[in-house]
């Protein structure tokens, strides 16, 4: 099963309705509560941070029988440095971001602990892609 | 701790999810980062925050956590009570301030996560 969303830069109103959605689907493939919380932890991660960072992005999910794939593509500044960001406690947000309750600097290593498989690649000024796999 | 008896404690209003309100809380987190919020490895505790936007029930509904805690007056939005409603999230505001909040369910049993 395959499902898209797009994601807008700057819109808090609406981050989380892919990870909400994700969730939905998983309880109904009956996944292990844990598991679903860790892949939609990551995917909600994943979605605040386009939203913080980017113009816009892109969402995609492949559930298959033991496992979920999530690609998040972004156009945004991109992360100059993917290993710096990698660190807790490193960001780069702005103050509306932290006012949400956000842009600790613990985002993508948030990610890290929740996916099984994690790659990120970016481009500055083009944007970022990130890309996690996780097995039921 | 019956969420009823929360509500007592801390002189609480419950704004979303009554029907829910004899549920069992045994843990409480107080925080105002849904960053630190999303690293909590434990489900099913309670949520005291100062925090008062339509992120802090995403935040919840991704985390398992089923009951949250306005503290200080905030107040929640419709939006916010709509998704607390949607999820089967509790929603309580109450007078007191984080620090009161917390001592006074502490003190009445509640344990801390950390």
């Amino acid at each position: 099963m395959e499902l898209v969303f797009e994601i807008k830069g700057g819109d808090f109103t609406h981050a989380g309705k892919a990870s909400s959605k994700i969730k939905k689907v998983l309880k109904q493939l009956n996944v292990d509560a844990k598991m679903i919380k860790r892949i939609v932890i990551a995917v909600y991660e994943a979605e605040v941070n386009v939203v913080a960072h980017a113009h816009n992005g892109v969402l995609r999910t492949i559930i298959g029988n033991d496992s979920i794939e999530v690609v998040i593509k972004d156009e945004g500044p991109g992360i100059e440095n993917v290993e710096k960001a990698m660190e807790a406690g490193f960001s780069t947000a702005s103050k509306a971001v932290r006012e949400m309750g956000f842009g600790a600097g613990m985002g993508l290593p948030n990610i890290q602990k929740n996916a099984d498989e994690l790659e990120i690649t970016s481009e500055i000024n083009k944007g970022t892609m990130v890309r996690f796999k996780n097995y039921f | 701790m019956k969420i009823s008896d929360i509500q007592k404690l801390t002189d609480a209003r419950i704004v979303a999810g009554h029907s829910f309100s004899e549920r069992n809380v045994k843990k409480a987190f107080s925080s105002d980062l849904m960053s630190d919020v999303l690293t909590l490895d434990e489900e099913d505790i309670l949520l005291i925050t100062g925090l008062a936007n339509i992120q802090l029930l995403r935040t919840a509904e991704m985390a398992d956590i089923h009951v949250v805690l306005l503290a200080r007056n905030k107040k929640a939005s419709p939006e916010m009570i709509q998704l607390a409603e949607e999820n089967r999230i509790v929603l309580l505001e109450t007078p007191f301030s984080i620090f009161r909040a917390s001592g006074v369910l502490f003190s009445s049993g509640i344990q801390p996560l950390y």
